[in-house]
Order: C-alpha cells, then sequence, then structure tokens
C-alpha cells in the first residue's frame, strides 16, 4: 500500500504545526522521518493516523484522496500507529492486550481467548517477533511490550506501520532486534515511517530519509551516501560538532572514592554488589550497562536517596555514606537526575522556583525565614541566559519548557554553583542534537575545571564521546573497565560486556 | 555588543513578567462566578421540582440576598459564619498544597476549641489581654497537636492521612461527649453535657454592640484577616512556605532537593491542625461561649468545600469562606420569610463544588466569556 501526503498544512491558532508537507511511502520501504523535538513530527503522523485534520492539503492512499475524520477511519484503511508511549493493561495478558477493542468473540459473547492466542502466534511467529501471548503484559521487559504493541497494529491488518520515536526506551542489544524486527517487516510489503531524532539509527535503518525542521519538510536523503553530519546541519539548520574535545587529560587526586559499596532495593534484592570506584578530579568516569544493571542504583547511592547497605562512600575525604542529601549538596555534589519529570525539576513551578530548587535556604536567596524572591529571580534569569535555556520569562512554569530546554535549566542550576564532582544520570536522553551538543561541553568545561564528573548513560555513543575511563556494569558488579586515554576500547568490547560476557 | 551585555540584555528580557494568563483568569473568577449562577438555577429546578412555586423561590432568593448582604445584622452575621470557615479552609489549603489530604478538621475544631474553653474557665481569675490571646493559643496548640497525630502516623509509618484524619474525628466526638461529663468541665448543676461557661475575659469582644447589642460580629474576624496574610506570607514567602509547596507538586523533587519529608509532612499537618483549632477556639469564644456535643456543627467538612472553591490560595479561601458564610446567614433568612428548608442551601452549596470540580461543564454552559480555544494541542 503506498502512502502520499499531499500539501498538508496544520495550524494551532496562530502557530503553524506543519506548512506544505509533501511525502510518500511505498509498500516495502522505510521512510526515516528525521527532526529535532518540536518540529512537527508528531503532529504530521497524527494527521496521517486520524486524530488531527489537517487545515490544508490531502492523504492519497494508492492514489485516491480519502479523509479520516477519526483514528477509526485511519485503522480501517491499513494506517497504524505504535505511540512512544505504550498503551497497554499491565494486568492483562499479551493475547487480551491485542484483542483489546476488537474481541473475537464465539457463542453468547463468549470471549474466544483460544483464538486470540492463536492469531497472536500466528503474527509473532511469521514476523520474527517471539512474544508469548499468554504473558502477563507487567513480567515483560519494555523491548517485548513495544513488540505487542507492533502486534497489536498487525492484528488490525495495518499495511502502513507508524513507529514514534521507538527505540527512545530501548537498550542497545533491544534496537538490534528491534531493527530486526522493522526489517522482516518491510521485507513483508509493509510501508513502515520511522520517526527518529537519532541519526546513526536512521542511517541504519531508512531506505530514504525525510527531514522536517520548523513544520517543513527542509531536506530529503539517501542513507546510501548521507553523512552524520550533514543530516544533522539540515535537521538543525547549523553545522553541529559530534566531536567532544577531551584533549587536556589531567586528572588530579581521588575526589570521589566509593569502596565495597552495597545497595539494595526496597524489597531487599541487591542493586548494586560490592562496587567499588575511584573518580578524581578533572577526569570523567563513565558508567555503562543496560539499563536495569544496578547504575541508577549506584548514582542514589552516592546522592543520598536510597542507604548503603555496605561499605563506604569518601568525598573529599569526608566519610559522607551516611550524609544527608542536603550535606552532599553542600560539600559541592552536584546532580543532574535520571529523571527529569518527576525528580529533576517541578513542571508546575516557575523557571526561577526550579532554578532554586535545591539551594533556596542558602543565605544568597534567604533570609530568616523569608526567600528572597527578587534575588532568586535575578539569579535565575542570569544562569538562564548564560546556559542558552530559552524561556519566554523566569516566571513561565518549567514545564512549559521543550525536553531540552528542561533539561538544560537543571544543567544550569547544578553545574552554577560551586561544585566539586558531578554525578549525571542519563543527561541527554531523549534530547535533540543541539541540546545534547550544549550539554556535553557543559559537562566538559566542569571537566576542565577540575571537577570529578561520574557520568551514566544507556547510550553507548555518549559513554565513548566523553568518558576517560570507562566501567561497565552487570547485574550490580562492576564486570569490566577500560582506560579510553590509554587505547580507545572497541563499542563492540563494551558491548560484549554490557551482556555480561567476561572479556 | 560585547557578550557580557548581550548576556545582560537576555536576562532583562527574562525578569519581565508576561501579562497574566487570560486562561488563569477565567479559571479564578470566570468559572467560580459561572458556577454559582448554575447553582443557584439548578437550586431554582429543585425547588420547582418539589412543588414550590415560583413566587415563593423569587421570594427564597431575595431573602437570600438580603439575609447575607442587605443589612448591617446580615453582613456581621454573614461575616461570623465566615470567620471559622476561612480559618479552617486555610488550614485544608495548606495541606492540600503540600499534598495533604487532611479530612479532620472537624475533630481539630472540636478538640481545639474544647482546649480553648478549659483554658478559659480555668485560669479565669486572668486578665483580658492575657487570657484571650492565651485561650486561643490553647486552641491553636491543641489543634495543632491532635493533626500532628496524623501527620506522625504518615511519617512514621506511612498510614494515610486520609483514614487516619477520619478516624481522628471519631474519636474526637465520643472524646467531647466524655469530657463534656467530666465534674471539672461540666457546668455545675447540669446533667447534660455541658461545658463550663467561658468567662468574660476569654471571650472575643464584639465588635458593633455599640451599634445594636443584637449584632453577633466579634474581634475573630482580625484572626481571621490575620491568619489569611500570615498564610499567604508562609506559603509564597518562606523557606517552609516552598518545602511545602515543592512536597505537594512533586515527592520526588522535594527529596531529592534535600528536603526532610517526614519532617515536612508533621510541620504542614501540624499547621492546618492549628488554624482549625483557632477556628474551634473563635467559635466557643466569640459565639458560643461554653462548649456542647458536635458544637462543631460541620464547620470542618464544609472547610473542605471552602478550600477546593478558594483553589487553595490564601486569598481565594477568603472569598470562598466570605461566600459560604452568606449562604448561611441568607439561608437562615430565607427559611424565615419564603420557609424554604435551609437543606437548600446545603444543595446549593454542593452544586457550586460540583461546578467548581468541573469547569469544562461550566465552559460547555456558558460559552461566552471564554476566549475560544482550539481543540487539540500542537505537539
Amino acid at each position: 500500500m503506498d502512502v502520499e501526503l499531499k500539501a498538508i498544512t496544520k495550524r494551532f491558532g496562530a502557530v503553524v504545526a506543519n506548512k506544505d508537507v509533501t511525502l510518500q511511502v511505498r509498500a516495502g520501504e522505510v521512510l526515516g522521518l528525521l527532526g529535532e523535538n518540536g518540529a512537527g513530527k508528531s503532529t504530521l503522523m497524527n494527521v496521517l493516523c486520524g486524530l488531527y485534520r489537517p487545515d490544508e492539503g490531502q492523504i492519497v492512499i494508492n492514489g485516491t484522496p480519502v479523509q479520516f475524520t477519526n483514528p477509526g477511519d485511519a485503522i480501517a484503511a491499513g494506517i497504524g500507529m505504535v505511540h512512544q508511549h505504550f498503551m497497554l493493561v499491565p494486568v492483562f495478558t499479551v493475547a487480551e492486550n491485542v484483542v483489546l477493542g476488537v474481541e473475537p468473540v464465539g457463542r453468547l459473547n463468549h470471549l474466544d481467548l483460544k483464538t486470540a492466542s492463536a492469531k497472536v502466534r500466528e503474527i509473532s511467529a511469521r514476523y520474527g517477533l517471539t512474544v508469548d501471548p499468554d504473558a502477563l503484559i507487567e513480567t515483560l521487559p519494555v523491548g517485548v511490550q513495544q513488540r505487542v504493541e507492533i502486534i497489536k497494529v498487525l492484528f488490525r491488518s495495518a499495511d502502513v506501520l507508524i513507529l514514534d520515536e521507538p527505540t527512545a526506551v530501548l537498550t542497545p542489544q533491544e534496537v538490534e532486534d528491534f531493527f530486526g524486527i522493522v526489517r522482516s517487516l518491510r521485507d513483508a510489503g509493509k510501508a513502515i515511517i520511522f520517526i527518529t531524532h537519532k541519526l546513526n539509527e536512521i542511517l541504519e535503518i531508512a531506505d530514504r530519509i525525510s527531514v522536517l525542521r520548523a513544520g517543513r519538510i527542509v531536506g530529503e536523503s539517501d542513507p546510501a551516501t548521507a553523512t552524520k553530519a550533514d543530516l544533522a546541519e539540515v535537521m538543525v539548520g547549523r553545522p553541529v560538532h559530534f566531536e567532544v574535545d577531551r584533549s587536556g587529560a589531567a586528572p588530579g587526586d581521588a575526589m570521589l572514592v566509593i569502596k565495597d559499596l552495597t545497595v539494595l532495593r526496597d524489597d531487599n534484592t541487591i542493586a548494586v554488589d560490592n562496587v567499588s570506584l575511584t573518580v578524581r578530579g578533572g577526569e570523567v568516569l563513565g558508567i555503562a550497562g543496560v539499563q536495569g544493571n544496578g547504575q541508577s542504583a549506584l548514582i542514589q547511592a552516592i546522592t543520598g536517596l536510597m542507604p548503603a547497605a555496605r561499605g563506604t562512600i569518601r568525598f573529599l575525604g569526608q566519610d559522607i555514606t551516611h550524609a544527608s542529601v542536603r550535606a552532599r549538596h553542600k560539600l559541592g555534589l552536584a546532580h543532574i537526575p535520571e529523571d527529569r519529570q518527576r525528580m529533576g525539576l517541578i513542571p508546575d513551578f516557575t523557571v526561577a522556583e526550579n532554578m532554586v530548587l535545591d539551594s533556596y535556604y542558602d543565605p544568597r536567596y534567604a533570609r530568616g525565614p523569608q526567600v528572597q524572591w527578587d534575588a532568586v529571580n535575578q539569579w535565575a534569569a542570569t544562569a538562564a541566559a548564560a546556559f542558552d535555556v530559552r524561556t519566554t520569562s523566569v516566571f513561565a512554569k518549567a514545564g512549559h519548557l521543550s525536553g531540552g530546554n528542561q533539561q538544560k535549566l537543571i544543567v544550569a542550576r547544578e553545574l552554577s554553583r560551586d561544585t566539586k564532582a558531578v554525578i549525571a544520570a542519563q543527561p541527554t536522553r531523549g534530547l535533540d542534537v543541539g541540546s545534547i551538543e550544549y550539554i556535553h561541553s557543559r559537562l566538559m568545561a566542569a571537566r576542565a575545571e577540575g571537577d570529578a564528573v561520574l557520568i551514566m548513560s544507556s547510550e553507548l555513543d555518549e559513554i565513548l564521546a566523553l568518558s576517560d575511563r570507562i566501567v561497565v556494569m552487570f547485574k550490580g558488579r562492576i564486570v569490566a573497565e577500560f582506560d579510553a586515554n590509554v587505547e580507545k576500547p572497541e563499542k563492540s568490547q563494551i558491548g560484549l560486556a554490557m551482556a555480561g560476557v567476561a572479556a | 555588543m560585547s557578550v557580557n551585555e548581550s548576556l545582560d540584555a537576555a536576562r532583562d528580557k527574562l525578569l519581565q513578567r508576561a501579562a497574566p494568563d487570560r486562561t488563569e483568569f477565567e479559571d479564578l473568577v470566570i468559572v467560580p462566578l459561572f458556577a454559582f449562577a448554575v447553582a443557584l438555577i439548578l437550586g431554582a429546578v429543585t425547588m420547582l421540582a418539589t412543588g414550590v412555586d415560583l413566587a415563593t423561590i423569587g421570594r427564597s432568593y431575595v431573602a437570600l440576598l438580603v439575609g447575607s448582604v442587605g443589612s448591617v445584622n446580615a453582613l456581621s452575621e454573614t461575616l461570623v459564619a465566615a470567620i471559622p470557615l476561612v480559618l479552617a479552609g486555610l488550614g485544608l489549603a495548606l495541606g492540600f498544597r503540600a499534598g495533604l489530604f487532611n479530612i479532620g478538621a472537624e475533630g481539630q475544631i472540636l478538640m481545639g476549641g474544647l482546649a480553648a474553653v478549659i483554658f478559659g474557665f480555668t485560669f479565669s481569675a486572668l486578665p483580658f489581654v492575657i487570657l484571650m490571646p492565651l485561650s486561643l493559643l490553647a486552641g491553636a496548640l491543641t489543634g495543632a497537636f491532635y493533626a500532628g497525630i496524623a501527620g506522625w502516623l504518615r511519617a512514621a509509618t506511612g498510614a494515610h492521612e486520609v483514614i487516619s484524619t477520619i478516624m481522628l474525628n471519631l474519636i474526637s466526638y465520643r472524646l467531647l461527649d466524655y469530657m463534656l461529663s467530666l465534674p471539672w468541665v461540666q457546668r455545675e448543676g447540669r446533667a447534660d453535657p455541658v461545658s463550663r461557661s467561658v468567662p468574660d475575659a476569654a471571650e472575643l469582644p464584639r465588635l458593633l454592640e455599640w451599634l445594636d447589642p443584637n449584632l453577633r460580629l466579634h474581634a475573630g474576624v482580625f484572626v481571621m484577616l490575620l491568619a489569611v496574610a500570615f498564610v499567604y506570607w508562609l506559603l509564597f514567602r518562606t523557606k517552609l512556605g516552598f518545602e511545602f509547596r515543592a512536597s505537594g507538586a512533586s515527592p520526588d523533587a522535594a527529596r531529592y532537593a534535600g528536603m526532610h519529608a517526614s519532617l515536612i509532612i508533621v510541620i504542614a499537618m501540624a499547621t492546618a491542625g492549628a488554624l482549625a483549632g483557632l477556628a474551634g477556639a473563635n467559635q466557643v469564644l466569640g459565639v458560643l461561649g461554653r462548649a456542647t456535643p458536635g458544637f462543631s456543627a460541620g464547620i470542618g467538612f464544609d472547610a473542605i468545600a471552602v478550600a477546593l472553591l478558594g483553589r487553595s490560595h490564601p486569598i481565594g479561601v477568603l472569598f470562598a469562606g466570605l461566600l459560604f458564610g452568606a449562604l448561611q446567614a441568607g439561608g437562615r433568612q430565607m427559611q424565615v420569610d419564603a420557609g424554604v428548608g435551609i437543606d437548600l442551601i446545603g444543595i446549593i452549596q454542593a452544586l457550586v463544588i460540583v461546578f467548581i470540580a468541573a469547569p469544562l461543564l461550566v465552559r460547555a454552559i456558558f460559552p461566552w466569556g471564554f476566549r475560544n480555544r482550539q481543540k487539540g494541542t500542537h505537539q
């Protein structure tokens, strides 16, 4: 099935989300739709799957113009969307989720789960999805849940699949498996639209690439000849530097020393198992690992959000194993948390309030019991300007900023203090190229100032680009260590260690 | 332009306040006004449906207006009814801001009021300037302690405050009954549970007796206004208020920021209880003059509505409390003039809350007054 979007324009009030966009995707090909956050990718796809109606332009399927008034029309026409955020009932089985809304029923409206299971098994086998129809969703890893979403779409006989930022939630291994699935779907004659802002992924999987910027198509390219740098320039609108300048490594004294640290989860299972680490001033230590192997717990233990069951954490010569979050903070420990929406900032609070979220009590901002809001606002404006946080005003709610600017706000708050160590967890997850470049440069600036920098990321490229030393965590232990300044490690070496294969 | 100058310019631009958001204004002012109008209309429909004729309905709404704002006495009664609602409502609003759903204002009012009475008659020898403020303080502290129990249970054991405050309410009813029958509390010569009277030196003085000895407006109105100012200052100007609001908006972010969650829960509950206890003390020292079983008369529950209607903002709570006070005062007049039961006021109050809670419904009923908004959101 071939689908064409012709000169689509979609406005929201005065805002033009899509302007004159023309796209086509044919059966048996993967169209990569590339664009930064806010470029209008999701709006365009919501037009295609019937959620929005275009103000101008039309959708043409197999040469016939069609009009969708609701998502049901699009599904009936064979267009299915796999959303970034899954829509699954956790306590239902795979088969139950797949048939939800289109349940096969027998006599007396009896729910025919056997047929459902069989159908799921058949789809799963045909495209190499390997999903057990009787498993409960809540017991499945994220990567498998995503396959369930794909089965859902296929079950409704979709010929065009829209995949919205499908790899955002996946680990590197899961991404590889996922690409295999996308290829088998393509070879089976499905038309696929793959939405992403990740350059290497689009180069790997797409047959053709269209780039969207500020609501318009600004370029098309052939992945066989295009380079990352070309695509990034088209996407962002200016040249982007991928190489982080790591010259002049001058590691100083050991600042953060972790010894035999063990951390337990709430259910008393071991999250971090007897880990010892040292981070020196002026160096970046990268922690690689597949998500859920104890990296988050390690970081929370260092920052005081999870208790250490055993072992010691020393910072600047002081034992902080049992120190409060605030005490660590006052010593100069900056923390860029993993979950910026839930932990790093308060979306309902203003930019200014978020800028002092962990320093409002400081004598610069508080006198007696009172917060000096004038001083706070002044400082917040200075920091926002210095760290390129794009907001209309410091009185705007942080929740109204884009993801990249929210993260820059957090980086501004944490790095503009007098810090001695920076703990950054997933510092650029889900951000666009421009913001990633900026945040990386800020982290390197902290390193140049002699801070100890600890970075945890599930993006192997990010770890490789930034780190002087790399450790790999697997099942709560450190299973491998690489010194990037001696010899740059191969991606495959780290990947194997991440999978638990001893080097 | 140098780098510094351009940074300065960017900074100054960021410090400009945007004009008040139209949507915010609609939510804060227009929605409540329309909600009140719809509630009055549906109240009339209810009366019609129960066989009341149109003329009586008209008379009852006139009486509602006259009885609430139509005379000095009406205004005085409105304020008297509003004082405890605002005080307790402030406490609940503060709790909501901190993420605590305190259902226990009723019990805190009872305990605070009882403590104020006991303190008053126990130290009746003290002069007015000492006894009256100390009696109020006794009420506030007792309310704080009583609510603090629920706060401590939440912080230490995770027991949900909704459950524990409801249970504490039930305990407070029986505890009050029991204490009112103790020989040192019960009025001498009475067999029914009535406390000794509050001595004159502990009473909140009536303010308008020089005008008409029947006017009941008392000095509690100043306590109420001070409390509004205090809660505003606490929530929006202090470190503690920032911690309350942060804990309420995002407990995880508050923990990340190094705030002490369990301590904040206990302090927030205790402050809320102090305000409710103050409401109880105001009732006994300003209006009732003694404690009787159930003297709180549901104020603690109406105050939940007041706090919600006031959007958990101190100024909003003040206006919402005045509105509910007016409904109470006017409702009594309605009963006298038109013979319509005061229960109707309860229905109207409930309808106001229903429509406040459903702003989209109000927008649908009254499309004018609201700026048209495009459907759907961008990106």
